[in-house]
């Protein structure tokens, strides 16, 4: 990595806080910048192909969310992304390097959040994060970097007596010790009870405010919903589907569900002439309607409603949920592959 | 006042990415954050990974040795289990005697160096092992591995704080000996008694990292450390002096390290001067020891833990 020396003579002149203005800025203005990509990545294990050749782009500053499920290649990726295993085929190019040969320094760079692993023994919180800030030329402050997982009233516990919740944001801040431009994590909240998991989450959304590029690794869909700025779903080895939260699967362009319950002296035939022919009757007057012109069905339904003098009480619109979506995607994707190795 | 210095900012690199030539926007951006927080954090303070490898290594030795003195485990086998052992062993054996090297020595004098045989292997072997197994079962070691720091460093600095750890041991032991049982060890001895120990010490750790590079599991360590090491303790001169065992049962021994470092130790304990103290054959077989066994880690130790998953 090459610095102008003048870079070093305003370095020094900035202040504490204007670390995380600069670094939201940089991030904001390099928005496009692809600080992982990679190209037909394809991954074997003996007969066994983990990865079938996917395609990623993550650009600087924003949080990738790489979701699937159980055995579909997440972690397999991960550590190739991490330089711990090569690629069978395919490019891979992280903060402009191949990870499998990447030069010692290019590890400044990087902060890696394992899906195993545990404390150190023997050493505090803070010695813990003493270690490893060690092994950085220009590590973030120890207390600082306490302070932003929360583990500050935590500093001089011995790592091992901490709840599963605070390990893994000691695990964080590890990976933040170096102050590194990518974060990985890999899977950070399995096995958390909700609310240890709000606290992760909410260490996770700051990584954004520092400017960090995160990739991360999960099997939550309310987590990859809740959290990332793009989202990437693996099955059986590729990548399904690809798109922001609210655009994933085309979940934005699917058809609305408007389910209500009719008065007993109606029926179906008695609705407005454009909703009567596509409703649906459930049972128990129960209708079901697939819209997409939402405005212009319930303005049609409203106005039906209030002229027989009756209240729409159970009405409800709904879109498929990213649940939907993602089980729809992962379970044909499953299937399929079931059928071609019984092939 | 922030957002002025920042702009000022942008603008000197917006100015600055136009002047350079050939320059690219990117190749010039990761720097300043880094830099930015590395100058902040520490004031005119390198880190140890600043400062070089001779620091990053001390770095690395401090915290082994704060991590393994308080591990309650290791403190019992490798400080007090063998001083139990030796003054168990004497007070029951020692006032018979025995003969080291052509030398009449009473039974007591005998296990000070035996016991410091057995001390240096619990420490630089039986606990070194289990450790360095467990550390990569649990991640720990990957985690490492995924910092800049390098292999080097990172057995550089368990063997050593492992040394560390015998070479204190080493002196609890002769102090015992000197002011319990009246074994006294002169300057020249010392020496040999100090480069066995080292030789012993290294060579052990790296026969640790191949041992746990070929084990799977650390529920699989600890059962092999003592079925490794248990029949050799009988045979090699540390329990058992060599004089009341079968030739047989010598030549077997005399194949493995233990009885080496046993020898060497035993040598130096009935002798003054440091050319009759020095047992370089003994030296020799234990650093070829130290040496197979480190082409055997270089080739099956890993990093990762041994369950892969996908």
């Amino acid at each position: 990595m090459t610095v102008p020396p003048a870079v070093l003579t305003v370095a020094g002149m900035l202040t504490n806080s204007l670390e995380v203005a600069m670094a939201q800025r940089q991030a904001a203005n390099t928005p496009n910048e692809a600080v992982i990509a990679v190209r037909g990545l394809r991954k074997r294990y003996g007969s066994d192909e983990a990865v079938r050749g996917i395609d990623l782009e993550v650009r600087r500053g924003e949080i990738f969310a790489f979701l699937g499920p159980n055995g579909a290649g997440k972690t397999t990726t991960v550590e190739i992304l991490e330089g711990f295993r090569t690629a069978t085929a395919g490019t891979v190019e992280v903060l402009g390097a191949d990870p499998a040969n990447a030069p010692a320094h290019w590890r400044e760079r990087i902060g890696v959040v394992l899906q195993e692993s545990q404390a150190e023994p023997g050493l505090t919180v803070r010695e813990c994060l003493q270690l490893y800030s060690g092994y950085y030329r220009a590590p973030r402050p120890v207390d600082e970097t306490l302070a932003l997982v929360g583990l500050r009233e935590q500093a001089d516990q011995r790592a091992t007596s901490l709840s599963g919740g605070q390990r893994r944001r000691l695990d964080v801040a590890l990976a933040l010790a170096g102050d590194p431009e990518l974060v990985f994590l890999d899977e950070p909240t399995t096995g958390f009870d909700p609310s240890a998991r709000r606290l992760a989450w909410e260490v996770i959304a700051g990584l954004r405010e520092i400017g960090k590029t995160v990739f991360l690794t999960t099997h939550y869909m309310d987590e990859a919903e809740r959290l990332a700025d793009r989202i990437a779903v693996i099955a059986a080895g590729r990548i399904v589907a690809s798109g922001t939260p609210q655009t994933l699967g085309d979940r934005n362009l699917s058809a609305a569900r408007i389910s209500l319950t009719l008065p007993h002296d109606a029926s179906i035939r008695d609705l407005p002439e454009p909703l009567a022919e596509r409703a649906q009757g459930q049972g128990g007057g129960h209708v079901l309607i697939e819209s997409h012109t939402v405005a212009a069905d319930l303005h049609a339904l409203s106005g039906w409603a209030l002229a027989r003098g009756f209240d729409l009480d159970d009405l409800d619109v709904t879109r498929p949920t990213l649940e939907d979506v993602y089980l729809s995607l992962t379970q044909s994707e499953t299937a399929t592959e079931t059928a071609r190795s019984q092939r | 006042m922030i957002l002025i210095l920042s702009r000022l900012f942008r603008a000197w690199r917006e100015r600055n990415a136009a002047a350079s030539h050939d320059a690219v926007d990117a190749a010039v951006i990761p720097a300043p954050t880094s830099l930015i927080a590395g100058t902040k954090s520490h004031p005119g303070r390198r880190t140890p990974a600043g400062g070089g490898p001779l620091t990053l290594l001390a770095h690395q030795v401090r915290f082994d040795l704060l991590a393994a003195f308080r591990n309650p485990r290791a403190r019992f086998f490798t400080i007090a289990f063998p001083i139990i052992l030796l003054v168990i062993l004497a007070g029951v054996f020692g006032h018979g005697t025995t003969v080291v090297d052509g030398v009449h020595v009473k039974l007591s004098h005998f296990y000070i160096p035996g016991i410091l045989a057995m001390s240096i292997i619990t420490s630089a072997y039986a606990t070194l092992v289990v450790s360095i197994a467990s550390a990569r079962e649990t991640g720990i070691l990957k985690r490492r591995r995924a910092t800049p720091v390098s292999a080097t460093i990172l057995i550089g600095g368990q063997a050593l704080a492992t040394l560390v750890t015998t070479a204190a041991m080493t002196a609890v032991l002769l102090l015992i000996g000197r002011f319990a049982y009246g074994f006294s060890v002169a300057p020249g001895a010392l020496v040999a008694i100090a480069c066995t120990v080292i030789v012993g010490t290294l060579s052990f750790a790296c026969i640790s990292y191949a041992v746990a590079g070929l084990i799977g599991s650390v529920d699989a360590a600890q059962p092999i450390v003592q079925a490794t090491v248990m029949p050799l303790y009988f045979i090699s001169g540390i329990w058992i002096p060599n004089e009341n065992l079968s030739h047989t049962l010598q030549s077997i021994a005399s194949v493995f390290p233990v009885e080496h470092l046993a020898s060497a130790l035993h040598l130096a304990s009935v002798h003054s001067s440091f050319s009759a103290a020095f047992a370089p054959k003994d030296l020799l077989v234990l650093a070829i020891w130290g040496l197979a066994a480190a082409a055997i880690a270089a080739r099956r130790f890993s990093w990762l833990p041994s369950v892969a998953t996908a």
